[in-house]
């Protein structure tokens, strides 16, 4: 494992929203490398692009210019379904509101990553769904569906489920936003547990100056540039 | 099972309500299908049998005798004449033996019966009414016209000193079994037979007309010695009936009529009844299909977070589509099962409440395992088809916003 390999690069990465005169400039200019084992914080005013950030560097949308790379290799060309394949393959996510599917259960939903890149359930995604839930602590809450598990422990849940295909780099968005103190804190213990445990590189997107201080390293952003 | 299976499963059994309301929608109409198809079919077929229970499938008869002229026109005479249609006496077709062992030979063909037919008095007494006479081969007669099926007394024993009478003719005569009846033609020459059997084939003007004698007696009685006037045919499927006869005539130079020329007017009524009835199906398929459409549209709405979440995690457009016509696979091939037992249903009661005075049904029940194939077919098919527009726009929903708005 060398310290300086890099998963995601980002180069002078613009993003306007609109057209025809309209345009409101949400990025202006974005470099940013993030190194395995990383666990960045991204912090800063609500409409600083925090969101827009996360999502472009989530493939989930495209930047108006510049350049991506994963894992050395340049996105800007691939198809949306080449896209999709890779956001499979080398990305979890964790959202604000955990964004379980509620007709699944939990040891089904942390399945959900692996069901789709093989294409069906077998018993080997079901031990690997246990295993992460019990890392999780929610070894007895399998069946439990989202419905009937408290706020810490459905995002426990979309946590293991992010870990499911073991990619190198989780995106977390606001992951303890909707959480009291205490469940945050685990929340953010499991984070770094599983960074330290797995050199899974992490970036938190947060609000909360006290969980930001905790991270290795801070990238701020104020009115679409890096000020930090 | 594969993924996108136990998505859409696991989502129709979560949306419970729509999935009821689709269910049930195809259900009904699934239902008025098979009900209607099977009722016009046992209507038709019944109709089809009574009519064709005494008629040939097809009769061939001679060509008409046609006026010739004597006078020739050639370059140097031109003719002016009026020639009138000759008045066509009763003739036999010529061979009719040899033809008759060629229609039998066709695999289509499955009876050929030879008839002298013509008009004739039966007398008794002071009694005199005109009747059709029936020269008959009675074995093979009654392979196409089952008069023994028809019998209300007596026997369809049809010899040279044998009669069988309809049943209203026997009242006119004043006659019951084992009396005697004399039957004159035109031309002065009688017999006289004795009364076997009578029938009643279900239509009074034959009841009261038809008196069947052997084809001897009838060739002598009309003056055609040898000959016949007509071969009644059946073939194997009934409404191949008018083509076979085209092909007959044209081999044989006899003309042919079919049963569906017959009875032109029955068979306009039918068909109209079966075009009424497809455009009925066809509108019930197109409100189911309006139906599952604009629930599966709600359900994909609904859906949009799961959706977003599915794509954000590497599941492709296409899969997301699958998803969403699976569902409405499913929810037709569910329906059309649960659809055709209750149009089997529905159809059996009716036929039950639906009886004649004599406790038989009015129609028979036609239940075929090829018309629920059908109807399953359509119907799956159908609501494939109307989750095809929310399916795509499922597909296309964009994760970020999918994700953000729910």
């Amino acid at each position: 494992m060398t310290e300086t390999k890099a998963i995601i690069q980002l180069t002078d990465v613009h993003k306007q929203y609109g057209s025809d005169g309209i345009t409101t400039k949400v990025l202006h200019g974005i470099d940013l490398t993030l190194q395995q084992g990383e666990f960045t914080a991204l912090i800063g005013p609500s409409g600083s692009g925090k969101s827009t950030l996360l999502n472009i560097i989530g493939l989930l949308e495209q930047p108006t210019s510049g350049i991506i790379e994963v894992q050395g290799s340049k996105t800007g060309l691939l198809s949306e379904d080449e896209l999709t394949a890779v956001r499979g393959r080398s990305l979890g996510f964790v959202f604000q509101f955990h964004h379980l599917i509620p007709a699944f259960s939990a040891l089904e939903n942390v399945m959900m990553p692996l069901m789709l890149a093989q294409g069906r359930p077998t018993s080997a995604q079901r031990l690997r769904a246990e295993e992460l839930l019990t890392r999780v602590g929610l070894a007895d809450r399998l069946d439990f569906k989202p419905g009937k598990l408290s706020g810490g422990q459905q995002q426990r849940v979309a946590i293991a489920r992010a870990l499911a295909l073991n990619p190198p780099l989780i995106l977390a968005d606001e992951p303890t936003g909707n959480l009291d103190t205490a469940a945050a804190d685990e929340i953010f213990k499991l984070l770094r547990e599983v960074n330290q445990d797995s050199g899974t590189t992490f970036l938190i997107v947060t609000h909360d100056p006290r969980l930001a201080g905790r991270c290795s390293r801070v990238v701020e952003l104020v009115d679409g540039r890096i000020v930090t | 099972m594969r993924i996108e299976w136990l998505l859409a499963l696991r989502f129709l059994r979560e949306g419970r309500a729509q999935t009821f309301f689709m269910l049930g929608g195809v259900t009904m109409g699934v239902g008025v299908i098979v009900f209607l198809t099977s009722l016009i079919t046992g209507l038709q077929r019944s109709i089809i049998e009574k009519t064709l229970g005494t008629q040939a499938h097809v009769v061939m008869r001679p060509p008409d005798d046609e006026a010739r002229r004597i006078i020739k026109a050639d370059r140097s005479l031109a003719v002016s004449a009026n020639v009138e249609r000759r008045a066509q006496r009763l003739s036999s077709i010529l061979q009719w033996q040899q033809i008759m062992r060629d229609l039998e030979k066709r695999p289509e063909v499955t009876a050929v019966s030879p008839l002298v037919a013509g008009p004739s008095f039966a007398i008794r007494g002071s009694a005199t009414k005109s009747v059709a006479l029936m020269g008959i081969d009675p074995e093979r007669y009654t392979r196409i016209v089952p008069m023994p099926s028809f019998m209300k007394e007596g026997e369809f024993r049809v010899t040279a000193n044998d009669t069988a009478i309809g049943i209203d003719l026997a009242r006119e005569l004043g006659v019951t079994l084992g009396d005697k009846i004399r039957l004159q033609t035109a031309d002065g020459r009688s017999e006289t037979v004795t009364v076997a059997g009578i029938f009643d084939v279900g239509i009074r003007d034959l009841n009261r007309r038809w008196v069947f004698i052997t084809l001897r007696s009838a060739q002598n009685l009309l003056d055609l010695v040898g000959g016949v006037s007509s071969l009644d045919v059946t073939v194997r499927d009934l409404f191949t009936a008018e083509i076979i006869s085209e092909q007959l005539a044209g081999q044989t130079g006899l003309t042919a009529e079919s049963w569906m020329k017959t009875n032109a007017q029955l068979m306009v009524g039918l068909k109209s009844q079966s075009a009424s009835s497809y455009l009925i199906q066809f509108f019930v398929i197109i409100s189911v299909a309006f139906g599952i459409a604009s629930v599966l549209v709600v359900s994909v709405i609904q859906k949009t977070r799961e959706v977003g979440i599915l794509r954000a995690m590497g599941c492709s457009r296409r899969r997301i589509q699958r998803i969403f016509l699976l569902q409405g696979g499913v929810v037709g091939l569910t329906g059309s099962l649960l659809g055709s037992g209750l149009g089997a249903l529905l159809v059996t009661f009716f036929a039950k409440t639906a009886i004649n005075p004599d406790g038989t049904p009015v129609f028979p029940v036609v239940l075929e395992l090829n018309m629920f194939l059908i109807a399953a077919g359509v119907a799956t098919i159908t609501c494939i088809l109307a989750a095809a527009a929310p399916a795509a726009r499922a597909a296309r929903l964009d994760p970020v916003v999918a994700i953000r708005n729910a």
